[in-house]
């Protein structure tokens, strides 16, 4: 089906069951344990071995030499492939670090082996038997020091936010150098760890040349066929089941290493394979979010009016990679005649710097919300306000270009009102209670909507069952749940009455999980199986298909009426169809949008800052389930709180490496930094997004978190940091004399 | 992990004995440390005694008003107990301050004791280390130091000790009991018990080899108000940057000792002399040679910071 | 290799081991028991959290070879799909997780946290060390935050275990 023009009345209008708030159903087996991932799938594959992988303990240089002989001969050693055993291997189209083979060190916690044996302590103590010789090169570990040496470079994230190296509307420098009031700083924020809680595992089983791979991974076809490519063996005689992934965040889009050594490792063992990555090692020999250092200029007239506004960002990576594309949403965020983004890209030899939830608008968002926040106290506005006075119901560097919808403006009333804004005292470090000083901070969120192209098959049964394949990905987001939904308010059945199978590359490819596109594009994907199912049905029922109804298991048109299962026959009924779209997504400019809200107390001697209230108001088009939207929100608003008080992989510049490699080094939110968090959807249909008439919500509710809450601390302490994370250190000398 | 041989002892002067004669061996109790550090093969042993059987689990009243800690008493429980709760409050709130209740479940009071630092560079074996690997240098010097000490530390090691309790029994002068090999026993005030890094960072306690910790002891109660403020980047599940153990008495005196800012629990008791004229004399005094990093200087001040909040606390 | 008999979710099971072999490792590998989560290994995010003679622990970090004769309960041992634990049907109810891994070790952690609650264990957040515990969503944050949750589900988390424990949400 081609989504080329805006959507009309369809069933999901009905509303019966999609935009209920209901439970997942995959709730009773993530609750009981009994949900498999991809280290745990006993069942699939006789008599698997354990794979332990070696990572490379230099950032830069090359392997000389490599002995195995004790590991080789350790208790229950099956076999060992070490990365002189072969050429480098060719990289996955979406991979920017290599992943194997080969004598060149390119990263910290590269793989260098997988050691494969009988039981996992085995393997594990065999894997630190290999005395490894290395020749280390001297690289470029520090940001800032290689800043000046960035070169201008443009970027799409491939997640919906992108820019061109450097893009200019108007005349910002003239513009800016006229504005009676302006803003002119520079922020930075670190590299971040997606830190998922279930580390990169797989299973491999070859049988002849055919490989099957039981993993954790977001984009099954990409994985797919960039496993085959790696591996050099065609990709129909791949096939990936990830039905369960321990989380993603962006982690997982890609091929990592797990596979291809569970792959090799079993090869060489001939026999199954399973490994998992190391805690320790996921930091380094996995992606991150890249650190970025923004510069943000700012103009305006005096009643608020932006006149002139520039967002540069610089950002680094490996040889061949991409920038950070932190400066996208300013493209789109706010009014202004005179606009400049850029984007520059520095070479370091650090680890592959990739895409994390919401990637370039998380970061930039962190950026630009404070500087809004600046810009107001200079404008002696209210920042709820001066927001407001900038809003554009156009794409400002295209101004025929209009947004689909866009109710920021609605986003940010209703949460002042529901949070008690107008009690925020506008002078900062009034507000003492006890030790605390407490403050309000607000900040736009922003994200933008992308469709992708999604396919799916669904299968009715004599007994009125509908089964949906797909190889979408559900990562927690909740896709095995609205993805029934979808279904059931297609063909009229009660959510129970349909079975969804998820994550198998043998089923038709998805839009998979990314980029916040994943509920809106694979439920459209279903709803365009759907409709042919429907066809088909009312076709063997002998209905005029566009008169018939598909409600509580019948088919009904005019005064006739057939139980829905007897279309299936005793073979079944199966459709297929992918949803595809047109130029809607040029015509219009699709986004969504939310106003941030939070509270925060600050510790007056000490400085540590605890979150008090957080509310999200976002408008994303239709919420499919409300129930797992605001899931979504919740955690991502979670990982903002991570993101601005605590988050930061520390660089060791010397040696070029992420240093705090594990949970209890890379500080991730706990329960007890979270406080009560509230979130609300407003009203919101958008039939120029797909059938679904929904958008995403899952990153919106990250980005502009980490600057609300800056703001809310700038709010309590009259302090005003830069540099995230937000921590202690960076405030304590700024902070009131304590008696 | 290495492979090794286990065994259950049945009484502390037999674990010591089984630990004199085994070469590479390792008591085992709680495990919460060990473990760690064995799959990563910073720890090695080739032989586990694991005396979570012996009859160590008891907190019992001296003769004289103090308490008696069994070395096998779970962090939970000394934590809970009501005396604790009641008489050693900096000991029951540091205890609390401290990892997660799961793990208080199992660490046990000698072996929060015998932590190990949470340096990073002391957990990536591909880094140098002299604690890990004695003389092959400190990679953590001019590296990632947030965390390390600020006094105390040596050019070989910048390491902390990560422990909470220790820092209020620093506090309460605790005393450690251990049993040797031979059967001789001898009791360790806990001010002698940690070391600080010098040439030996490896060497991080005053215990002999197969020396067995039977118990704490702790002296009469000290009345008072007594605090463990811990400061930490997240609100729980977390090492301390500071942390302040405090008992303070009406008239201004007291005890105070710091956590996070050394190899050691760090308490200086010539400077306590300073507490009733304030935060700022008294932590001078305290962290009086304190020789920071870049990364870590902001210890310095957030420990005279905290320590102010606390005295405040105190007077009010 | 070294002989243990646990007894999980009260049966016995006896099991020969290499004495390295993690509760954790024992549960998953052995007794193919893979509700309890391995996200660190190390004892920093919680999702191996089991019950041990009812104390909940880190099965990571301790050897199955300790537990001769323990009762251990598992995810598995609370509840099945269809005949769910009230903490699990709290958990769905409330929508207490997203992508599932860090869950069972959260279930069990809160059904022992109650149990310490009721028991008088104080927690970081009890103001008053003297008086008994309270059951206040700050309690229940600062005892539940030895489980990491990536996803961030801890405030329907805090939910359902309040409802769990007898006081409205």
């Amino acid at each position: 089906m081609k989504f080329d023009t805006p959507a009309t009345n369809n069933p999901i209008d009905q509303l019966k069951i999609v935009g209920k708030p209901v439970d997942r159903i995959d709730g009773p087996r993530k609750t009981t344990g009994t949900a498999p991932y991809a280290y745990e799938r006993h069942d699939v594959a006789p008599n698997q071995a354990y794979g332990y992988v070696l990572g490379s303990g230099i950032a830069k240089g090359r392997v000389t030499a490599m002995d195995t002989a004790a590991a080789r001969a350790a208790p229950g050693v099956v076999a060992i492939v070490t990365t002189l055993d072969m050429p480098r291997l060719e990289k996955g189209a979406m991979n920017t670090a290599w992943l194997f083979g080969g004598p060149d060190i390119q990263h910290y916690h590269q793989v260098i082996a997988v050691v494969v044996a009988e039981t996992f302590e085995q393997a594990r103590d065999a894997t630190a038997m290999i005395r490894v010789s290395y020749a280390r090169e001297p690289g470029r570990f520090d940001l800032a020091a290689e800043a000046p040496n960035a070169q201008l470079a443009a970027a799409d994230s491939g997640e919906g936010s992108g820019a061109a190296h450097e893009e200019r509307t108007g005349d910002f420098e003239g513009a800016f150098a006229q504005a009676p009031v302006t803003l002119d700083a520079t922020y930075t924020t670190p590299d971040e760890s997606h830190a998922m809680m279930e580390p990169h595992s797989s299973i491999a089983a070859w049988e002849g040349d055919k490989l099957t791979v039981w993993t954790s991974n977001q984009m099954i076809a990409w994985g797919k066929r960039d496993l085959a490519k790696t591996l050099g063996i065609p990709a129909e005689n791949v096939r990936l089941d990830s039905p369960y992934v321990g989380g993603g965040f962006g982690g997982k889009l890609f091929l990592r290493a797990d596979a291809v050594l569970a792959a090799l490792g079993a090869r060489a063992a001939r026999r199954p394979v399973k490994l998992a990555l190391t805690r320790p090692l996921v930091a380094n020999n996995t992606t991150h979010r890249p650190a970025t250092i923004q510069r943000v200029r700012i103009g305006a007239e005096r009643d608020g009016r932006i006149t002139a506004i520039a967002h540069e960002s610089t950002s680094g990576d490996l040889p061949d990679g991409k920038p950070e594309t932190a400066v996208s949403q300013t493209k789109l965020l706010y009014a202004g005649a005179n606009r400049l983004t850029a984007m520059r890209l520095a070479v370091l030899d650090l680890p592959e710097g990739n895409a994390m939830r919401a990637p370039g608008e998380a970061p930039g968002l962190m950026v630009i919300e404070i500087a809004m926040d600046e810009m107001a106290e200079k404008l002696g506005m209210d920042p709820v306000e001066f927001r407001i006075v900038n809003d554009t119901q156009v794409d400002p560097e295209h101004p025929q270009r209009p947004f689909s919808q866009r109710q920021l403006i609605q986003c940010l009333r209703q949460g002042a009102e529901r949070f008690g804004w107008s009690r925020r005292n506008a002078t900062p470090g009034r507000r003492r209670e006890g030790n605390w000083l407490v403050g309000m901070g607000v900040a736009a969120g922003f994200r933008n909507n992308l469709v992708m192209k999604s396919g799916a098959r669904v299968r009715l049964d004599g007994s009125g069952g509908v089964t949906v394949e797909t190889d979408m990905t559900d990562i927690g987001t909740g896709s095995y749940t609205v993805i029934a939904q979808t279904a059931a308010e297609m063909m009229g059945v009660a959510l129970e009455k349909v079975t969804v199978r998820l994550g198998d590359s043998s089923f038709p490819v998805s839009a998979g999980s990314g980029g916040q596109w994943g509920g809106n594009s694979s439920t459209a994907g279903v709803y365009a199986a759907c409709v042919k199912l429907r066809e088909a049905v009312a076709q063997r029922l002998g209905f005029n298909s566009a008169e018939a109804e598909f409600t509580d298991g019948q088919v009904r048109a005019g005064n006739r009426s057939a139980p829905l299962g007897q279309a299936a026959g005793a073979d079944g009924l199966v459709a297929e169809d992918h949803i595809e779209y047109g130029d809607l997504g040029e015509r219009f400019q699709q986004s969504t949008f939310a106003g941030h809200f939070v509270e925060v107390a600050v510790d007056v001697a000490t400085g540590e800052t605890r979150v008090r209230r957080m509310l999200a108001v976002c408008a994303a088009g239709r919420i499919l389930n409300p129930k797992s939207a605001r899931s979504q929100v919740i955690g991502a608003m979670t990982m903002g709180v991570g993101a601005a008080l605590m988050e930061e992989l520390a660089v060791d510049k010397r040696h070029g490496f992420f240093v705090n490699h594990d949970l209890a080094g890379y500080e991730v939110p706990v329960h007890a930094d979270i406080p009560h968090q509230e979130v609300i959807f407003l009203d919101e249909v958008d039939p120029i997004s797909s059938p679904m008439k929904a958008k995403g919500v899952g990153e919106l509710g990250l980005c502009g978190v980490g600057a609300a809450i800056a703001n809310a601390m700038y709010n309590a302490t009259g302090v005003r940091l830069r540099d995230y994370p937000m921590t202690l250190d960076k405030m304590i000398d700024r902070l009131p004399e304590v008696a | 992990m290495k492979p090794f041989t286990y065994e259950r002892a049945r009484s502390p002067a037999e674990a010591a004995a089984a630990a004199a004669r085994q070469p590479g061996a390792k008591f085992i109790a709680g495990g919460t440390n060990l473990l760690d550090l064995m799959k990563l093969q910073i720890e090695a042993p080739a032989h586990l005694i694991d005396v979570n059987g012996l009859a160590l689990d008891k907190i019992e009243p001296m003769p004289e008003g103090g308490l008696r800690i069994g070395a096998l008493v779970r962090n939970t429980d000394l934590a809970a107990d009501q005396r604790v709760r009641r008489d050693y409050g900096v000991l029951s709130r540091a205890l609390l301050a401290g990892a997660s209740g799961q793990l208080r479940n199992k660490a046990t009071t000698a072996g929060n004791l015998l932590q190990r630092t949470r340096c990073p560079y002391f957990y990536d074996t591909a880094q140098p280390c002299n604690k890990r690997q004695p003389g092959s240098g400190c990679s953590a010097i001019g590296g990632v130091t947030r965390q390390h000490a600020v006094i105390g530390s040596s050019e070989a090691c910048i390491a902390t000790h990560p422990s909470d309790m220790a820092i209020a029994m620093r506090a309460l002068d605790a005393v450690v009991e251990t049993v040797k090999a031979d059967g001789a026993t001898r009791r360790i005030p806990i001010a002698e018990f940690h070391r600080l890094p010098g040439e030996t960072p490896h060497i991080e306690t005053s215990l002999e080899a197969g020396e067995f910790i039977t118990a704490v002891t702790l002296s009469p109660p000290l009345g008072g108000r007594q605090f463990y403020r811990k400061v930490r980047d997240r609100a729980s599940y977390a090492f301390a940057l500071v942390s302040v153990a405090a008992v303070m008495q009406r008239d201004g005196t007291g005890r105070v000792a710091l956590g996070g800012v050394a190899h050691k629990p760090w308490r200086v008791e010539a400077a306590e002399a300073e507490l009733p004229r304030g935060a700022k004399p008294a932590m001078a005094a305290i962290l009086d040679g304190a020789r920071p990093t870049d990364d870590n200087a902001f210890k310095v001040t957030l420990a005279e910071r905290t320590l102010a909040s606390v005295l405040a606390e105190a007077r009010g | 290799m070294s002989k243990v008999s646990l007894r999980v979710n009260g049966e016995v099971r006896n099991l020969e081991l290499d004495t390295r072999t993690t509760l954790l490792d024992a549960l998953r590998e052995h007794l193919q028991l893979t509700g309890s989560k391995k996200g660190c290994d190390h004892g920093q995010c919680g999702a191996c959290t089991v019950m041990v003679e009812g104390r909940r622990i880190y099965s990571c970090l301790t050897l199955a070879v300790m537990h001769e004769g323990d009762a251990v309960t598992t995810i598995e041992g609370l509840g099945q799909p269809g005949n769910l634990h009230p903490m699990q049907a709290a958990f769905v109810k409330h929508d207490g997780y997203q992508c599932g891994y860090c869950t069972p070790g959260q279930i069990c952690a809160s059904v022992a946290m109650l149990e310490e609650i009721k028991a008088g264990v104080p927690s970081h957040a009890t103001a008053d060390l003297t008086a008994p515990s309270q059951l206040t969503a700050e309690e229940i944050r600062e005892r539940m935050s030895g489980n990491i949750c990536r996803c961030g589900a801890y405030s329907n988390i805090v939910d359902a275990i309040t409802e769990v424990a007898g006081r409205p949400a």
